[in-house]
């Protein structure tokens, strides 16, 4: 069984690395955590080309009894079919690669073990989603993969911005967390159980029920698809709950590859796509599924064209790209989806794999206006990069391309073969995102590789000429200017270094991936109901007509993707003024994408304040003014006043002692009459 | 005719200006110990003219044990305040608050 071995070889790494790190020593510690990795993707390759060689079939491994409350039985349970070995294959693989990376990259920081721990730890709480057998053990992986997330995203826990970033990546997803927690109760309640299987199964004869929800009557399936959907919403980052996503790349880099690209953020359309007959119950769940999809595809797109930092860009286009995966399962196209998201795991792993090369190269320079012309000086990053960026916008012909060109052309065709007025508006928003997605791709390539060198200026790499790899980890940097102006150009006397072997290795690894798990696995992911088996929904009817699209369908991808090259070509090759004289002449338009929307803004107006304004009334007015003032305060108030009167009853003198004495004698004398005379 | 009321108004008027004198007086100790002398002879009037009243010869009894211990009191009273003399310099009686600690 060796799935087992899979899911908890990781989570013995992460005790072993985490807990003895500091008698066994750094290495010891990465050398454990790396190689349960590499033995957990060892062991997940066979399992998936079992899957995909025909023969292999669903499993149950069961681990221990958990729950056994009333009608409430819940156990550990690892499930292994189609859909657990894809996440399987990419979970180890991004997550060793990832391992390993790490060696070059965070080969100065002080405190690897306690990385690599958390690291390993994550894996193992995304293996344990993966294959949960129920939802209560779903949950489980879901809040531990997000506790991962937390403790890496505020790894560099001395930068304020780093632990801000943490705070809010936790909060936004526990708004995520909780619809999904309201989901599974309800689902518990509609089906008396949380069993994957079971529910699944009796999903279809729920179909048209209704149930009280909040004072009303509403359609059950619908209901609980949509409080699960606000789960995944968290999760994956999807519009109106993607403000952390950025904000999270203030993790070291690998944690961005691994958890804000390639794993964690899939978990929601994983979750989707696990529950896909429950979605098929519902229309209109499917409509919100495929409506928000398209839109945050083009929104994230839309706002990927203007950041300036290389990593942001990134997390926009994979905010942008986990929409395309949305909207595909949206209208019903489960495999398009998960096979988006298994070639995005390995191109957006290696752009961010490749991006953290350049940054290390750079001496945590993350600014792209102060790269320019690293062709030469990092070749090997540069062609990497280049893959990713031909694997993302979908570069290929006649069938045969890199991995973005099989998934996202899979996923536009059949959103418009679906037919329906939701499926064609993400066709559109689709189609325009990866004009944008081609245009800020080549944005970053021709920003980067490209040009003059320009970072000279940069502070970054002023500090490190001077003070020699006394290195400070991705220092935020000052975001004032605006887009409009270029640094000068001039190397300032520095020479971008190649990474090591450990970081070249990984990339290079993804970079086959990003070149060939498209066309290597499309027939399996789209075409055949022989490979899920039962695992996911599978629309028969709609994976055969996304080949009877019209033929500007088929062609519309790699048009849109060749309009968004020549633009970027024009704006930062070409005439590299373009870009400014755009800005100047549309300022409106680039203040409000370069701001995201002004979502943050928005928040910060309808929550942030509000919360703060009622955490100060309740603080200032309930906890100071009511409880403490007639509280503790107030009886320490009052002892004080009692103590001042007494004090100066305490006169020391004989006669008011003596006055005193005899008013008691007085009253004692008086009450004794009073009292003989009734 | 002088009746009982006469002796127990008299008493009593000394009984009050003895107690006013320890209250008011803010002078010197020996006027709160002569006040005492003037409270214990009032109450010792009292006993004796209840006794003449009632034919009760205990209440002159009485009186003479309370003549007896008012001058053991007066002697100690008067030998304590020679002391604090001889150790404060002084008995006048705002100066003596020790007990206000």
């Amino acid at each position: 069984m060796s799935v087992l071995a899979i899911v908890f070889l990781p989570l013995l790494a992460a005790i072993i690395a985490g807990l003895f790190g500091r008698w066994i020593g750094s290495t010891t510690a990465k050398a454990v955590a790396t190689g349960s990795l590499f033995l957990g993707a060892a062991l997940s390759w066979p399992i998936f080309l079992g899957f995909v060689a025909g023969g292999s079939h669903e499993y149950v491994v069961p681990v221990l009894d958990w729950i056994h409350s009333g009608d409430l039985n819940v156990a550990w349970e690892l499930r292994v079919d189609a859909l657990t070995a894809v996440m399987l294959v990419v979970v180890t693989t991004v997550s060793s690669l990832v391992h390993l990376y790490s060696w070059g990259y965070m080969a100065e920081d002080p405190s690897q073990p306690r990385f690599f721990a958390y690291l390993s730890l994550f894996s193992f709480a995304m293996l344990m989603l993966v294959t949960a057998n129920n939802l209560v053990q779903m949950f489980f992986g879901w809040e531990g993969v997000g506790l991962a997330s937390y403790l890496l995203i505020g790894f560099w826990y001395h930068k304020p911005s780093a632990n801000a970033a943490a705070l809010k990546a936790f909060v936004v997803n526990r708004v995520g967390d909780f619809g999904f927690s309201l989901g599974i109760f309800g689902t518990f309640l509609v089906f008396g159980t949380l069993s994957i299987p079971a529910v699944l199964a009796a999903a279809p004869s729920m179909a048209g029920s209704t149930i009280g929800f909040a004072g009303m009557r509403v359609d059950t399936m619908t209901l609980l698809c949509l409080l699960l959907f606000v789960g995944a919403m968290g999760k994956s980052a999807q519009l109106g709950l993607h403000t952390w996503l950025p904000d999270a790349m203030e993790g070291p880099t690998p944690v961005s590859a691994l958890i804000h690209a390639a794993t964690m953020v899939t978990a929601g359309v994983f979750m989707v796509c696990r529950l896909s007959p429950m979605f098929e119950q519902s229309h209109t769940a499917m409509m919100v599924v495929t409506i928000v999809g398209a839109a945050t595809a083009f929104f994230a797109a839309t706002v990927g064209t203007a950041q300036n930092d290389i990593k942001r860009v990134i997390a926009y286009s994979t905010c942008s790209q986990l929409g395309y995966m949305f909207f595909a399962a949206g209208v019903g196209a489960y495999g398009a989806a998960m096979f988006h998201l298994f070639t995005h795991a390995f191109f957006k792993a290696l752009l961010f794999l490749g991006a953290g090369s350049v940054i290390h190269a750079m001496h945590h320079e993350q600014d792209m206006r102060f790269y320019g012309g690293l062709r030469k000086e990092i070749p090997f990053t540069f062609w990497v990069m280049l893959i990713g960026t031909l694997a993302i916008t979908g570069v290929g012909i006649l069938g045969v391309g890199f991995a973005g060109y099989h998934s996202k052309d899979a996923i536009l065709e059949v959103s418009f073969a679906s037919g329906t007025t939701h499926g064609v508006i993400a066709f559109w928003a689709g189609a325009i995102a990866a004009l944008l997605t081609s245009f800020y791709s080549w944005r970053l390539m021709f920003l980067t590789f490209w040009g003059k060198p320009r970072w000279g200026a940069s502070e970054h790499i002023q500090h490190a000429m001077h003070s020699d790899h006394a290195d400070h980890p991705d220092d935020e940097h000052g975001d004032s200017s605006q887009d409009t102006g270029m640094p000068p150009e001039g190397t300032g006397g520095y020479h971008p270094h190649e990474s090591p072997l450990t970081m070249l290795i990984p990339i290079g690894l993804l970079a086959l991936g990003a070149l060939a798990s498209g066309f290597t696995f499309s027939h399996h992911f789209l075409q055949s109901p022989e490979f899920w088996g039962g695992s996911i929904a599978y629309n028969e009817h709609l994976m055969h007509a996304m080949h009877e699209v019209p033929v500007w369908v088929k062609y519309a991808a790699t048009i849109v993707m060749l309009l968004g090259l020549a633009i970027a070509y024009n704006n930062y090759i070409r005439r590299p003024e373009a870009a400014a004289a755009f800005v100047r002449q549309f300022p409106g338009i680039h203040a409000f994408v370069k701001n995201k929307w002004y979502f943050d803004e928005l928040y910060d107006f309808l929550f942030v304040r509000p919360s703060i304004w009622l955490g100060r009334l309740f603080w200032k007015g309930g906890d100071e003014g009511t409880i403490d003032r007639f509280g503790p305060h107030g009886a320490a108030y009052a002892v004080g006043v009692g103590n001042r009167i007494t004090y100066r009853l305490q006169s020391g003198y004989l006669y008011s002692y003596a006055l005193v004495m005899l008013l008691g004698l007085i009253g004692a004398a008086s009450w004794a009459i009073w009292w003989a005379s009734k | 005719m002088i009746t009982l009321a006469h002796y127990l108004t008299v008493a009593a008027i000394l009984f009050v200006l003895g107690v006013l004198g320890i209250f008011i007086n803010r002078r010197n100790v020996i006027l709160i110990l002569m006040a005492i002398e003037l409270i214990l002879l009032a109450v010792n009037i009292n006993l004796v003219a209840f006794s003449a009243f009632l034919g009760d010869i205990v209440g002159q009894i009485m009186a003479m044990f309370v003549l007896t211990v008012a001058a053991a009191e007066a002697a100690i009273g008067l030998a304590i305040l020679v002391i604090f003399f001889r150790r404060r310099g002084s008995i006048a009686v705002d100066d003596v608050n020790r007990m206000h600690g």
